[in-house]
């Protein structure tokens, strides 16, 4: 019996995750924003294979260049060219997200689950930590623990996973509080399944909707939170080539008309976290039924 | 009934974070190159000598007085320095949200009024756009453009409102414009969910059918309710305008808690970062409740819900 049920339930998700792939490849900002964001994981990965120039090299005969067919973005203080730096700091900026906010999704998402489907003095004690950490305004607590820990890149990772792992425990708990009560988890109840298979293996799948979303929408979160600790000076130092560190510099430079050294790592960016914006709204409509299915009709 | 759990939470997290220094915090904060005098100064001031409970029961204390202990440097008190430079983050902050309100309602009002027309298509870009851009960064091209190509504005500096009320509020306008412009593109986006949410009441309907004008529906009757949940987001707005002035002041170097914060870190001053979070997290904690609390006298149902 419980095995008919199981399997009605795969076709039906299987069929779910189908209707949901078909929405998002009609669906023209996703497949504009994924491109962008296939692009950017190209660039990061390739960026050594297709980048001009060494990110470190310095050339001072050509420092402070602008824009020309030679460098497409100029160069910066120490003759460095800025299209190569930015294509390197690609990679700094992809890692510090993805691993960043994949360990805290992994970690939030746990806890929010236990949370809210053990309750009872568990789901108090991680409750009022996170409302404890929700006391702090996410960016200030990071660059408070970075001045304390110091800079580099692993430090950075850590900091926005302490800093980010709440918003997916509040997410998680509520909707596992929602189904804990569901028919289908007394069904898996009293055929005996056990706490950890109901949690993980029954409700996890049905709580995955808001998590992906916040997953999308804090990878841009990351990338600009990386950004401004490596801006304040706290984040990735050099020589590793960082979008923020390098608007660091650049400020030195302002008065005196270099805009190309703002511009440029700034727009990398502002791009980067609209990719991940924007395929984050996509996502939460692909993944609301309602609305996937009333774009169908009209 | 949270509040005061929250807060001592708070001075934990506070106390925890500036000792996580790998190795030696007294010789982490002044420096290896400082003679052994100041590092022993630094380790009195932090009460390094003493047991970690002890430590904090004793800087709670401080606190609780009042007394945010003294920056390792300049020996300053850092409570009166933070009070003296509060009112600039406020007014930044206070400019930032006009900015936000002035530009994001009427965006979200418009998009919401003309919906799937180009204006919509338009502002649903620029409000996803706004909310992914650097305020650092916008902060910095604001400048290229407007105080160094085009010379209206001052790049950047403070000049007190009692000196000169003009030059004081031409200094306001970029880093106002750098906070707030995120601020309106989550505004706009609020304001137009929202409005179209009201739009679709029969209250709406009702108004429209009694033959009222169509500007009085939208301006009168649905606006004014469209708006409530915006006050809801008010609250996270704070963090964000606490977290963009540690950017804003520094890069246009006006003298609020930002930059103080900033400059703390640079000379990694424990004192002041300990004592500037914490403050920022209480003014954080109390913005939410004192939100929380406007919600409910704003709107009945919640009023009545809790009441019963």
């Amino acid at each position: 019996m419980s095995h008919v049920l199981t399997k009605y339930l795969v076709k039906k998700r299987h069929a779910e995750i189908i209707e949901i792939i078909k929405y998002l490849l009609e669906t023209r900002s996703f497949l504009v924003f994924g491109s962008i964001l296939s692009l950017l994981i190209i660039i990061a990965i390739f960026a050594p294979l297709i980048s001009p120039y060494d990110p470190l090299e310095q050339n001072l005969s050509e420092r402070l260049n602008p824009p020309s067919l030679k460098h497409l973005m100029g160069t910066d203080q120490f003759g460095r060219d800025i299209l190569t730096r930015v294509m390197y700091g690609a990679r700094a900026s992809l890692i510090v997200a993805i691993s960043s906010i994949t360990l805290a999704a992994l970690f939030g998402v746990f806890l929010g689950i236990i949370a809210g489907y053990i309750g009872g003095k568990l789901d108090t004690v991680i409750s009022r930590i996170i409302d404890i950490m929700f006391a702090f305004p996410a960016v200030v607590l990071a660059i408070a623990v970075m001045a304390a820990l110091g800079p580099g890149i692993v430090n950075v990772i850590l900091v926005i996973v302490f800093v980010s792992i709440p918003q997916f425990v509040r997410i998680s708990r509520a909707s596992a509080i929602t189904e804990k009560e569901k028919p289908y988890v007394l069904a898996a109840r009293s055929v005996g399944a056990s706490p950890l298979r109901i949690m993980f293996r029954h409700i996890l799948p049905n709580t995955l909707s808001p998590t992906i979303v916040q997953f999308t929408v804090l990878m841009a979160w990351a990338i600009l939170t990386e950004a401004a600790l490596s801006f304040i000076g706290v984040g990735i130092r050099p020589p590793e080539p960082s979008w923020g560190f390098m608007l660091n510099e650049a400020r030195n430079y302002i008065l005196t008309g270099e805009w190309w050294m703002i511009l440029f790592p700034g727009l990398a960016i502002t791009i980067s976290a609209l990719t991940f914006n924007f395929l984050g709204d996509t996502l939460r409509d692909a993944l609301d039924p309602k609305i996937r299915r009333r774009a169908r009709v009209y | 009934m949270l509040l005061p759990i929250v807060v001592l939470g708070a001075t934990i997290v506070v106390f925890v974070t500036v000792r996580v220094v790998p190795g030696d915090p007294a010789l982490a904060a002044v420096g290896f190159w400082s003679g052994r005098e100041q590092v022993e100064l630094a380790r009195k001031l932090l009460r390094l000598d003493q047991p970690i409970h002890v430590q904090y029961f004793l800087w709670l204390a401080d606190v609780f007085r009042g007394d945010l202990g003294k920056s390792f440097f300049s020996y300053k008190p850092v409570s009166e320095e933070l009070l003296r430079r509060l009112p600039v983050t406020a007014e930044l902050s206070i400019f930032a949200l006009i900015v936000g309100i002035v530009v994001g309602v009427p965006a979200g009002v418009i998009s919401a009024v003309k919906r799937g027309s180009l204006y919509d298509k338009t502002a649903r870009f620029f409000g996803v756009f706004g909310f992914s851009i650097a305020e650092f960064w916008l902060g910095m091209m604001l400048v290229i453009v407007f105080a160094v190509m085009l010379p209206l504005l001052p790049p950047g500096g403070y000049v007190e409102f009692s000196v000169d009320p003009v030059r004081h509020l031409k200094g306001m306008i970029l880093p106002s414009i750098s906070l707030g412009l995120p601020i309106a593109a989550i505004y706009s986006r609020m304001t137009r969910s929202s409005m179209l949410e009201v739009l679709m009441q029969d209250y709406i309907r009702t108004a429209r059918a009694k033959g009222l004008y169509e500007k009085m529906v939208i301006y009168k009757h649905a606006l004014r309710n469209a708006l409530i949940p915006l006050i809801t987001i008010l609250g996270m707005n704070i963090g964000y305008l606490m977290s963009g002035a540690v950017l804003i002041e520094t890069i246009f170097g006006l003298p609020g808690i930002g930059s103080y914060l900033y400059e703390a870190i640079i000379s990694r001053d424990f004192p002041i970062i300990q004592g500037t979070v914490l403050v920022i997290a209480l003014i954080f904690v109390l913005s939410n409740l004192i939100v929380d609390v406007t919600y409910s006298l704003i709107d009945p149902r919640i009023r009545h819900g809790r009441e019963e």
